[in-house]
């Protein structure tokens, strides 16, 4: 194939991913007016942020930003916790009845959100707990996939390592926190990409148990922007584009390692 | 060197822990239980227990108000006879079926082209992947947005060119091909990357040896690129079914499972039963259902898999 043809399917390629983001941003600059106008505007007359100002107005955008990014760190950095001490356990632990245990956690990460939708909101609405950071963040907790990825990882750590530790007098927590820990950073880095992605982008079970805007996460408050603006795309564009600015910045620091956290994950 | 000569092997002690006391076995109980209830609590209260709990769930006749009546099996009984499932599981394939061929396909395009070293090659592979980190509302509405039918960019340019477009998610016909494109266009960068880092596994020497052969592109394409991608196509079609059968978010902001029912997939119903309809209980048995096909189609290609995908 010709460089040049190359060159040229790579940039189309190109435009069509950028495009529907670079249409967002123009289409959240439109004025009121002009939204639905045909042909389409490019350079609409009167731009500016009249949108985002309504946007602001109508939900209180600051604090579900906040909520999105509270929420995505808590919940990044528990499950990088209880995975990690758990995947030790399964590596470094013997202890009767461990193989069974770890096969129960292999066999809920086949298992569905859909599934336990119902049991999960009854027990949050038994327990007064809807509408609540502490229910949005609550399956989060405990990864089954994080335990999995990060075992196999510790199992990877040369035991001679965890030996000398032991000779030097140090406890099971000693090791873990300042021996392997260390040494699985780049384990950790990935479970905590794919943690946060996760949890910034989840809508099904936030929509199930959160009802008011001010715990509205990102994707929440979207969907009521757009159930109340049906034809105002600007302002609908306007809160879409703000919520993927934040996520497009961290991906602008971390994109090496999130693309080869992606490319490892299908080479086994 | 000889044999005799060499040291033994040293003793391997961490496989089981040494001979304790009574009070130093309560210590290292004590450690084992520090590092596993972290997880293992949340993991009983809010996947374990809720898993039981959807089970018993489907057991019964429940609108979430009333006490919950036992029917026993009934709800699946009645769910494998009613046109309602029939329709979600179809829409789903349905789903699958557009989605599936064209973000393979997609992603195969991408990852051969930018398999080669050439310029801006890394910046061009972060663009592709941008949709990939992008929340599927935000991708939804922009799409929905795009495929506006009557004031959407994409109808004024087919417009352009002398087509008139269609109604797109308003029109029950191409709904679904809507939500396909949009969710196409979402997973197509990370399909490229999979797609990508198995090629750059496959030897250079295979390709080239082809071609002083006289090999074609299409034949080395056919003998050698397919062949040796096939365990990164495996990950990428065992991984689309998992999600494709599960779709939600995209069908819920863009159609809502309309106009007419034509999106209404499997999760949608499962939403709608157990919030708008008060069959809570039936709700549980459809996920389950559901469960069991997806469950069902991963062990298949996991045994089918020694027919095509080749581990070298």
């Amino acid at each position: 194939m010709g460089k040049a043809l190359r060159y040229l399917l790579v940039t189309t390629g190109a435009l069509v991913m950028l495009f529907p983001f670079a249409w967002a941003v123009i289409t959240s600059l439109t004025p009121d007016g002009a939204v639905l106008a045909s042909p389409p505007d490019f350079t609409p007359e009167g731009a500016g942020l009249a949108a985002y100002a309504r946007l602001l107005e109508a939900l209180p955008f600051w604090r579900i930003l906040a909520n999105s990014v509270w929420i995505g760190v808590v919940s990044t950095a528990l499950q990088l916790i209880t995975s990690a001490m758990a995947a030790y356990a399964f590596a470094r632990l013997p202890f009767p009845g461990r193989g069974a245990l770890f096969a129960v956690y292999l066999a809920t990460l086949m298992v569905p959100l859909q599934v336990l939708i119902v049991p999960l909101f009854i027990e949050m609405r038994t327990f007064d707990l809807t509408d609540t950071y502490f229910a949005v963040l609550a399956p989060t907790i405990a990864s089954a996939f994080g335990v999995f990825l990060l075992r196999q990882a510790i199992q990877q750590v040369p035991r001679e390592f965890d030996e000398a530790a032991v000779l030097d007098g140090a406890g099971h927590l000693r090791i873990f926190v300042f021996v392997v820990l260390p040494l699985i950073r780049p384990a950790l880095a990935t479970f905590a990409i794919f943690g946060f992605m996760a949890s910034w982008n989840s809508y099904l079970w936030p929509l199930v148990i959160l009802r008011s805007p001010e715990f509205f996460t990102l994707p929440l408050g979207l969907a009521e922007l757009h159930g109340r603006f049906t034809t105002e795309w600007n302002v609908v564009m306007a809160g879409s584009v703000v919520s993927v600015v934040p996520i497009l910045i961290l991906y602008l620091f971390a994109q090496k390692h999130v693309i080869a956290s992606v490319a490892q994950s299908g080479l086994k | 060197m000889s044999l005799t000569t060499q040291a033994p092997p040293p003793v391997k002690r961490h496989a089981a822990p040494p001979r304790r006391t009574a009070g130093q076995r309560w210590r290292y109980a004590g450690t084992v239980a520090i590092f596993l209830l972290p997880s293992l609590v949340p993991l009983t209260l809010f996947t374990l227990i809720p898993m039981a709990g959807s089970l018993w769930v489907s057991l019964h006749e429940w609108d979430l108000l009333q006490p919950m009546r036992w029917v026993g099996l009934a709800n699946y009984l009645e769910l494998l006879g009613e046109e309602e499932t029939r329709a979600a599981f179809l829409h789903t394939l349905y789903f699958i079926a557009g989605y599936l061929p064209l973000v393979y396909a997609g992603g195969l395009g991408l990852a051969m082209l930018l398999n080669r070293a050439m310029k801006g090659r890394n910046l061009f592979r972060a663009i592709y992947f941008l949709p990939v980190i992008t929340s599927w509302v935000v991708v939804a509405l922009m799409w929905k947005w795009l495929l506006n039918p009557a004031s959407g960019i994409v109808n004024w340019a087919l417009g352009v060119i002398g087509v008139e477009g269609p109604g797109w998610w308003t029109d029950p016909h191409w709904a679904m091909p809507s939500i396909i494109l949009a969710s196409a266009w979402k997973d197509l960068g990370f399909v490229m990357i999979i797609l990508l880092a198995g090629l750059q596994a496959i030897p250079g020497e295979y390709h080239e040896a082809a071609r002083v052969d006289g090999a074609s592109a299409w034949q080395r394409f056919r003998s050698i690129t397919l062949p040796l991608l096939s365990p990164s196509t495996f990950f990428v079609v065992v991984i689309s079914l998992i999600n494709g059968f599960q779709v939600f978010d995209q069908v819920h902001v863009m159609t809502g499972g309309g106009p007419g029912g034509a999106t209404q997939v499997a999760v949608e119903q499962v939403y709608k039963m157990t919030f708008e309809y008060g069959r809570a209980g039936a709700a549980s048995a459809l996920s389950w259902l559901l469960f069991a096909v997806v469950l069902m189609v991963t062990l298949i290609q996991v045994r089918g898999q020694r027919k095509w995908v080749n581990y070298g």
